[in-house]
């Protein structure tokens, strides 16, 4: 009952991980489900955002705070209020009398099978899957989360992603600049 | 039991936070004790406002409950509390229903990494500063939804312009941040990490809010001051985008109330209203934190580097730390807290002094009275060297933030508010240009001083 004693001064035990887990997933779910299911955009819109942030919950029991921070601070806050605009400006009344779904119940079912199929088939092997999904993590301590992502980005040595990085973000600012090309009429 | 006792006694003596020390009782304690501060912070905030903008305009303020008032913010809860609440007719149940809680969660649950002192914070992250702008960022969400589901014009606009502000002033605001967190590794001689996770093989900088303070403290240097005037330029950035991003007058569009009865909260009323009226001080004082913790050294006390002739006095100094500094001007400082109580009570006594001697004010003065035994008895007991020796990083920590406080109300009596495309214009014609070449130029600086750094090291070898 004494967690100092026993541990190492960095990592910490985890805390009723099987709690949060499960609880976050089921968030998750629900929320998932609710996006789908709700005629309201608006209220699909809020349940989306529970959902991503459930999502960023789980990345923190994944020992990555820098990219649960960046759920947070970039589909949860960022774009989701970008959707929220969109969504009060278009005409919510006749949205609601619309029909919601296609009749493509075909597709669905074999996709939907084929997945459950997956998954059965690899929790029905002989070790339940944990030679395709190892346990255990990549070994930073919790705290060094944004160093490492930094030093994967940008270190001479091991910065083998620069180039991606740096290829993505100019893609970001081609679109931006496109947009404001074209909702401008002069410029 | 036994166990329990010693699992609550092996947190004592900790260097770090409860968080980090993984101690679920104190962490709870912790979370507890900083939400009754700020609630009791909200409170007096709310009474020093009405009674500064008052003064500011020539005017008392409130008078009647309570000696000066004192009472006023509690008999204002009391009424909210009994107040109808009325849900429109026309509106979005659910949503309405939800909006002020998005708020108040999201102003609330950045205060789990502000950091008080160096073990004084509910836990440190290794993305403090991301956790506090990104869970800030979601308020404008319950504000957005609370406009549209009042279902009525005035709200909505109110929302519309409050998120556009806050969208707006989000960049500068990050712009202006990420040029402090570039401070807390580049240009110093220091090596290493600060805060959560310790790494010792190269000199990094760090996002967390413990660490980034004790940056400036290895660094010996408030980042306001660094780089001159970078830092100041950076600094009086984020003071600018803090208002617009709380919706503090002069940037209060959201809520104007000769255009828009009151913005985005004109349909609540009650104890919802009064949810976003706590999560807007909150807010104020989070942004504020983050400024005092960016900027202003956070807990560290002013000239942390200055010691004075070092004294002893038996059994009141020096501090049974043996780390701890010594100096004559480190005891001064020490008692700041304790002589800062010690006023307040004092002043009480002498309007208690001052208060009409009718016998109808006879309940009213002995009240002020106890008030002020009370605050005088706080003070004595922050002088005992062992409470005095642990609460000064709370106390200059909570000093810097008040004084922010005050700048907020004061900007509210002095400046007329913006016009939409003034505030507009400000924000990315600006700010948002100032941002980006302070952020080139802190680069330029901190690269200018590892050279020489680095080169004059070379030379001393």
């Amino acid at each position: 009952m004494n967690p100092m004693a026993a541990n190492p001064p960095i990592t910490n035990p985890p805390v009723a991980t099987p709690f949060f887990f499960y609880l976050l997933a089921a968030t998750m779910i629900i929320g998932g489900i609710l996006v789908i299911t709700r005629k309201n955009a608006i209220h699909s819109a809020m349940a989306l955002i529970t959902a991503l942030l459930a999502q960023a919950g789980l990345y923190l029991m994944l020992y990555a705070p820098f990219v649960a921070g960046v759920q947070i601070i970039l589909y949860a806050g960022g774009i989701m209020v970008l959707f929220l605009f969109v969504i009060m400006l278009i005409n919510l009344e006749r949205n609601m009398k619309e029909r919601q779904f296609n009749k493509q119940w075909l597709v669905g079912i074999v996709a939907a099978a084929a997945l459950g199929g997956l998954f059965i088939t690899v929790y029905t092997t002989s070790t339940r899957g944990k030679e395709l999904f190892p346990e255990g993590r990549v070994a930073y301590a919790d705290g060094q989360n944004t160093q490492a992502i930094a030093s994967l980005l940008f270190d001479r040595g091991a910065g083998q992603y620069m180039f991606a990085f740096e290829i993505a973000s100019l893609l970001l600012l081609v679109a931006i600049i496109g947009a404001v090309v074209m909702a401008k009429k002069r410029i | 039991m036994n166990e329990l006792m010693q699992y609550i006694q092996s947190y004592l003596g900790s260097d770090r936070t409860p968080g980090g020390a993984g101690n679920i009782f104190w962490a709870t304690v912790y979370i507890l004790l900083v939400f009754g501060g700020l609630s009791v912070a909200v409170i007096a905030m709310n009474w020093l406002e009405r009674k500064i903008l008052a003064h500011m305009q020539v005017r008392l303020g409130p008078m009647r409950v309570g000696p000066h008032g004192l009472l006023q913010p509690i008999a204002d809860a009391i009424k909210l509390l009994l107040k109808e609440d009325i849900i429109p007719a026309e509106a979005d149940k659910v949503i309405f229903w939800i909006a002020p809680f998005i708020v108040v969660l999201a102003a609330f649950t950045v205060f789990v990494v502000v950091p008080f002192g160096p073990t004084h914070a509910i836990t440190d992250m290794n993305i403090g500063i991301l956790f506090m702008l990104g869970v800030s960022s979601l308020s404008v969400l319950g504000i957005v939804t609370a406009g549209w589901a009042s279902n009525s014009h005035y709200p909505l606009i109110g929302a519309l312009r409050s998120s556009a502000q806050m969208v707006s002033y989000e960049v500068a605001m990050g712009l202006a941040v990420v040029s402090a967190i570039m401070m807390t590794s580049l240009g110093s001689l220091a090596t290493g990490l600060y805060g959560a996770g310790n790494v010792d093989s190269q000199v990094s900088g760090t996002l967390s809010m413990i660490g980034i303070v004790q940056a400036q403290q290895a660094q010996g240097v408030w980042f306001v001051f660094k780089f001159f005037p970078l830092g100041l330029i950076a600094f009086g950035m984020f003071a600018i985008a803090m208002v617009a991003e709380t919706n503090r007058a002069p940037f209060d569009l959201p809520e104007a109330e000769s255009e828009l009865t009151a913005g985005f909260h004109t349909e609540y009323s009650g104890f919802r209203w009064s949810l976003f009226f706590l999560a807007e001080y909150s807010a104020m004082i989070a942004v504020s934190s983050i400024a005092v913790t960016l900027w202003l050294g956070g807990w560290l006390r002013p000239f942390p580097s200055v010691h004075g002739p070092s004294i002893a006095i038996p059994h009141i100094w020096p501090p049974a730390d043996p780390s701890a500094p010594t100096g004559a001007l480190d005891f001064v400082l020490a008692l700041c807290p304790g002589i800062s109580f010690l006023l307040l009570g004092a002043m009480c006594f002498y309007n208690v002094q001052r208060m009409p001697k009718h016998p109808l004010f006879k309940v009213q003065t002995l009240g002020l009275a106890g008030f002020g035994a009370v605050l005088a008895l706080i003070g004595l007991i922050l002088f005992v060297p062992p409470v005095r020796d642990r609460v000064g990083d709370i106390f200059w920590f909570s000093a810097k933030v008040t004084g922010f406080m005050y700048l907020y109300i004061w900007y509210r009596g002095t400046f007329p508010r913006y016009r939409f495309d003034q505030l507009m214009k400000v924000g990315w014609k600006i700010l948002l240009p100032t941002g980006l070449a302070l952020l080139i130029l802190t680069a330029l600086f901190g690269m200018r001083a590892d050279i020489s750094t680095q080169f004059l090291g070379g030379l001393g070898q």
